[in-house]
């Protein structure tokens, strides 16, 4: 087996929740980060297509270490929240070994769950985007970007009315303070980021890499995530919500 | 009024958001009417009332529509605009019997604009978005507009305003839809 760490837990995939089409359900791997876009391109696989895993890269970098030690674990708990299995691939972080793990954990949920195709919450970013394809291209997979160049404000209306509930778990980029950190994007906070998206050069979703989330509820999860204990890290517009604890409750 | 046709797997596939919807909206931004249908559901009555044709490109690994080329030969006899977008471009030079060379393509590639034509008016090398696995062998009737290093990006017919772009346009490069949508505005009754 490669270096890298990798779990796996068997359950049962989700099935798009009906077949009214001509074609064959196909089995999709999602690629996770544990942020809103990913989980909400989960949820639209799942509308057409079967997912049958999701597939987490973690970055051991340094230089990312702060981002990825609570995620690392709770991944775990948000694949669990949501019945699915979890293929989880350590990588060094760095640009062209990145490349390498991606397509390693492609290959073993190939291998482990039959995925014949890849989820991604791609929106606007072309260099991500492009990488992924050259991926699955390579190893014959389908890939799917099903929030590509998707309207920012229908984006985040369709996400709440869904019943996702997300948190701010990053930010990166002024105006955002660290009382930012912690917060659920709610229609509240939806309206103050809609003012800062206007005021600021800042996108509403973030993904331009202003702010990152983390998924605490979501309609296809059997249970949601309390958040039990967290820090905050934070420094001149740079902070991160470090979640020490957590565990799942009943919805 | 545009018809924008669906070339994906499936009617309503995980595809469409991504291929489709994106082209929808940016007409939508720019006052532009438009109707999309599947590929296998192109009726008569969308055919005649329609100003100008987009047909939308497709995963990768989705050449599906390859292999109905009866369901595009109304293209041969519609006369009015047409934009093919990658595997529409593939589609509309497979119905002027234009076949095809592998040629991978993924990524952000430069534009050499060969050839003068509305279309491109005012540019000579442009970046744009690639994501094919093939390129056309242009046919007779076609001539090519643009060009990557590795391949033809973009044709239109001798004398009919009927276009295919291998790049996607949709993506970083707008301008180029809307210019279309103009151009059927302007050659609509």
């Amino acid at each position: 087996m490669p270096s890298g760490r990798f779990r796996h837990r068997r359950r049962r995939g989700y099935r798009a929740l009906e077949e009214n089409n001509t074609g064959r359900i196909m089995k999709l791997g999602v690629l996770f980060s544990g942020g809103k876009d990913s989980m909400f391109a989960c949820w639209k696989a799942m509308q057409k297509e079967e997912v049958a895993c999701l597939i987490t890269v973690v970055s051991r970098n340094p230089e990312s270490y702060m981002f990825h030690t609570p995620n690392i674990r709770l991944a775990a708990l948000q694949a669990e929240a949501a019945g699915l299995p979890l293929v989880e691939v350590g990588t060094a972080g760095e640009k062209e070994e990145e490349l390498i793990d991606l397509e390693r954990a492609l290959r073993t949920a190939r291998e482990q769950y039959g995925i014949e195709g890849v989820v991604t919450g791609a929106i606007l970013s072309v260099y991500q985007a492009a990488r992924v394809q050259r991926v699955c291209r390579e190893l014959g997979l389908w890939s799917f970007n099903p929030l590509w160049l998707a309207d920012q404000e229908a984006y985040m209306e369709e996400l709440l009315d869904a019943g996702f509930r997300v948190v701010i778990a990053g930010v990166f980029s002024s105006p955002f303070d660290e009382s930012w950190l912690g917060r659920e994007i709610d229609r509240r906070t939806l309206d103050e980021l809609r003012a800062i998206a206007q005021k600021y050069q800042v996108t509403l979703t973030g993904e331009g890499g202003e702010l990152e989330t983390f998924v605490v509820d979501a309609p296809f999860f059997a249970q949601r995530i309390a958040i039990e204990e967290a820090s905050k890290v934070y420094r001149n517009y740079n902070g991160v919500l470090r979640i020490e604890r957590a565990g799942l409750v009943a919805k | 009024m545009i018809l924008l046709i669906d070339l994906c797997y499936r009617d309503g596939s995980l595809s469409r958001d991504e291929f489709v919807a994106p082209v929808e909206r940016l007409l939508c931004r720019n006052g532009v009417a438009s109707v999309t249908r599947h590929y296998t559901a192109v009726g008569a009555s969308d055919l005649d009332s329609a100003d100008a044709a987009i047909l939308c490109g497709t995963a990768l690994m989705d050449t599906g529509y390859l292999e109905h080329p009866e369901l595009f030969r109304w293209l041969l006899t519609f006369e009015r605009p047409v934009l093919g977008i990658s595997s529409g471009m593939l589609a509309l030079a497979a119905a002027f019997g234009g076949g095809v060379d592998p040629c991978r393509e993924i990524g952000m590639t430069d534009m050499n604009v060969l050839a003068p034509d509305p279309l491109f008016s005012g540019q000579e090398v442009f970046p744009a978005y690639t994501v094919h696995d093939y390129a056309v062998q242009v046919p007779g009737e076609f001539v090519a507009l643009a060009a990557s290093d590795r391949c033809v990006q973009a044709i239109r017919h001798r004398s009919l305003p009927l276009y295919g772009l291998l790049f996607h346009p949709e993506v970083r490069n707008e301008w180029i839809v809307e210019r279309f949508s103009r151009l059927a505005g302007r050659q609509s009754p």
